[in-house]
């Protein structure tokens, strides 16, 4: 059991970008059958951004909310599979766009899908801890799906940031407990110089998604005294519509529970800001006093399990920024040239 | 080939990422980066501003012919910006085609990059404009 004394979510902020791809369109280019797509649309960056530019975006959002003075997050800790630079940290250019600089941690966490809740485990634990006031965890990616490739037609942009602090009283949720459950599963890698990850299809499902987050959240039920009758919302990592649904059902939770969180479908699988996505559509609705399951999916694999309990805070802070369908309904439709383009799959 | 050297986009980047500028304490002038005397009353004492971030577009144009290094996003928009205090500032325009701009029409600052592909390989961030949301 890891009991959690004082980390609250004080400030949330979502962000995806303007461009949509339809999955049609990837369908249409490369003769596929369009009957069973496993989204409807994806969310593509603009050619100036970039998980940076993203993750500094969501970041702003959540500042927003929080109302305190950047100075005094004292860690920033951005999650990606898709880091601007190979060496030269993600978290000192979103600290120093943020204004907090100079006295504040800041790193990048590569865990592929679950890297975002990654950060924010270790920004819960440092605030917990009383090693600093804030701290701020970023999920955000511009993630990669070799042209052609199934992974194609989910790979998508986009970022959520979570400001962690310790008083209840300026908080919108607590985080109650989380518990993670990790194996050596080799369902999807990338290698260092390669644009585009392998994966084995075989080991998606079963022995990589379901295996790790089942266990991950019966863990936590079990451990931490919770039934799934305590539970309001369930969100879950989000490579298509299907598995997440899949997950709930497993798990024996109500499929209403997971369908308000469920946003994969209109934006495709942001990766390490999939499940923080979900959960800040939920926070988005929540009421104080409903209880949230997040579970993250990362692949090599594993799984972080939380649960969050929404305070009243959350009718205030909630309306200080855009929510997350003001960006999801700001799309404009491009066709898979333009989409080529904009994801730099035309090399010269 | 015009080049964003590393030291001058690090000297710059507490404008280019936040709007931090200076003022002149003696005649108010707005400076964007670190001056040595106002341009304006030539005073050498200046306090720290914290630019707005919102704002308002007064004049645009689409760049199709860029200059040597910003091909990329070519072709991009120029805005000429005023500023929620009345600074007046150019700036490129993001997240919009020219047929959606209107003379007048709200904006707000995000952080963008603007070049990335010199030989240095440094990728270059800076405010950019984009209708409010």
């Amino acid at each position: 059991m890891v009991r959690i004394n004082s980390a609250v979510i004080v400030g949330y902020g979502g962000y995806v970008p303007r461009y949509r791809i339809k999955s049609e369109e990837i369908a249409r280019i490369w003769g596929r059958d369009k009957s069973e797509l496993p989204v409807e649309e994806k969310a593509v960056a603009g050619l100036d951004e970039d998980t940076v530019t993203m993750a500094v975006e969501a970041a702003k959002i959540a500042i927003k909310r929080a109302g305190i003075p950047p100075s005094k997050i004292g860690a920033v800790h951005v999650g990606t599979e898709s880091k601007p630079y190979a060496v030269k940290p993600s978290g000192t250019i979103v600290a120093e766009a943020i204004g907090a600089v100079p006295s504040v941690t800041a790193a990048d966490f590569e865990f592929a899908c679950k890297a975002g809740t990654e950060a924010l485990q270790f920004i819960t634990s440092l605030v917990d801890a009383g090693r600093i006031e804030y701290g701020l965890a970023i999920g955000a990616d511009t993630a990669q799906g070799r042209p052609g490739d199934a992974l194609e037609f989910t790979a998508a942009c986009g970022a959520a940031a979570f400001i962690i602090g310790r008083d209840k009283n300026e908080g919108v949720a607590e985080i109650e407990a989380w518990t993670s459950y990790v194996t050596d599963t080799p369902d999807f890698w990338r290698r260092e110089y390669e644009r585009y990850p392998h994966h084995t299809a075989r080991f998606t499902g079963d022995p990589a998604y379901f295996h790790h987050i089942v266990n991950s959240v019966k863990n936590l039920l079990e451990n931490d005294g919770y039934t799934l009758n305590d539970i309001d919302y369930a969100v879950f990592h989000q490579p298509n519509v299907r598995f997440p649904l899949v997950a709930a059902k497993l798990l024996g939770i109500d499929l209403e529970k997971t369908k308000p969180g469920l946003i994969t479908g209109y934006i495709g699988n942001t990766y390490a800001a999939s499940s923080l996505l979900g959960l800040v559509k939920v926070l988005d609705q929540a009421k104080p006093g409903q209880r949230i399951l997040l579970a993250s999916f990362g692949s090599g694999a594993g799984s972080d399990s939380y649960i969050i309990r929404v305070l009243e805070g959350i009718e205030v802070k909630r309306s200080l920024a855009p929510t997350l369908d003001k960006f999801i309904e700001r799309k404009t439709y491009i066709d898979y040239a333009i989409y080529a383009r904009h994801r730099k799959k035309i090399l010269m | 080939m015009f080049r964003i050297k590393v030291p001058r986009y690090w000297r710059h980047k507490d404008f280019r990422y936040r709007l931090n500028a200076w003022k002149c304490n003696h005649c108010g002038e707005t400076h964007f980066f670190q001056p040595l005397i106002c341009r304006k009353c030539r005073s050498r004492d200046f306090s720290r501003v914290t630019l707005p971030e919102s704002g308002k577009l007064l004049a645009y144009t689409v760049v199709r012919s860029p200059p040597e290094g910003f091909e990329a996003q070519s072709p991009y928009i120029i805005g000429f910006i005023e500023l929620d205090d009345g600074t007046r500032i150019l700036g490129q325009l993001t997240d919009c085609y020219p047929e959606e701009l209107k003379q007048g029409m709200k904006v707000e600052a995000t952080l963008r990059k603007i070049r990335e592909d010199q030989e240095d390989k440094i990728i270059a961030y800076c405010y950019k404009f984009r209708p409010a949301i």
